[in-house]
């Protein structure tokens, strides 16, 4: 059966839950807490914090999801074809220069319009 | 019952639970959290189903790339992180009334279709599923159009995207 093949990443997650489930836990369980004001502060390297945690980002992370995940899925169509590219030959590899070309389109489009360049 | 079922029985529990989390949050940055949750319960339900490759397009697209994308799309807003206005109007009942018609509908509609009833026959223990699948995608006589159309359509949102989110100098 296939699915058991992923028991060992189960376990992975129990274990690594469990680990950080222990190390917090036991810090709660032992530790003394006298909580002051400057001690509930969020740890931000020693500095002393500034702003709000979820502050507005500008724009351009957006664009560059975006362009990431446009870029992901392409290469989760690359791999089932990378495949069964050796059975199908000279067939296959049109095919992708097809798909390819069209997003390269795509590629040239973001380049010219500088979304890839970050100032 | 099997291990399995039993499995499947509590990652469809927890995938509920986050998905009800996911609408009823106050915090958008904490539904989007519970998003990523209820991503990974499919994730896993993939597996169940010996998908190995959707399992982990699932988590390398849906969890790595697009709740990133949402968490960042929340952070471009100014408030509507923590929206304080109600979760409901006075037309909920409505709202539920046509829900609940429309499961019953689309539940007596599946019921009624003959594949329901029967097991889907099994794949074939040495066939490799990823081979089937790259076979079906673009083998000639496969799903080759859907294939390259794909590549239209990610064109199409990479243009849309660059004419939202681009500033002109």
């Amino acid at each position: 059966m296939a699915f058991w093949d992923y028991l060992p990443i189960a376990i992975l997650f129990v274990i690594s839950a469990g680990l950080a489930a222990i190390a917090v836990g036991l810090g709660h369980l032992f530790g003394p807490r006298k909580p002051t004001p400057k001690k509930l502060e969020p740890y931000e390297s020693g500095m002393n914090p500034f702003g709000p945690g979820t502050r507005r980002m500008p724009v351009r992370f957006y664009l560059v999801a975006v362009l990431f995940i446009l870029f992901d899925i392409e290469v989760v169509f690359f791999l089932p074809w990378a495949v069964v590219l050796k059975d199908l030959g000279i067939t296959g590899l049109v095919e992708m220069i097809v798909f390819v070309s069209i997003l390269v389109v795509g590629f040239i489009y973001a380049w010219k319009k500088g979304a890839l360049e970050w100032e | 019952m099997t291990p399995l079922q039993i499995i499947f029985i509590i990652v469809a529990v927890i995938t509920l639970f986050a998905a009800i989390k996911v609408v009823s949050s106050r915090n958008l940055v904490h539904a989007a959290l519970w998003l990523i949750l209820v991503l990974f319960g499919i994730a896993v339900f993939f597996v169940i189903l010996s998908a190995g490759f959707f399992a982990a397009a699932q988590v390398v697209i849906y969890i790595g790339a697009i709740a990133i994308l949402m968490i960042f799309t929340i952070m471009l807003t100014r408030r509507v992180a923590r929206d304080s206005g109600a979760q409901h109007n006075s037309n909920w009942w409505a709202a539920a009334v046509l829900s609940l018609l429309l499961f019953t509908g689309l539940s007596w509609i599946l019921s009624r279709w003959q594949g329901f009833q029967s097991t889907a026959q099994p794949m074939l223990e040495s066939a490799d599923p990823l081979r089937q699948l790259g076979e079906g995608l673009v083998a000639p006589g496969g799903y080759l159009i859907p294939f390259e159309v794909a590549s239209i359509l990610l064109v199409a949102a990479l243009i849309g995207a660059i004419t939202v989110a681009w500033e002109r100098k």
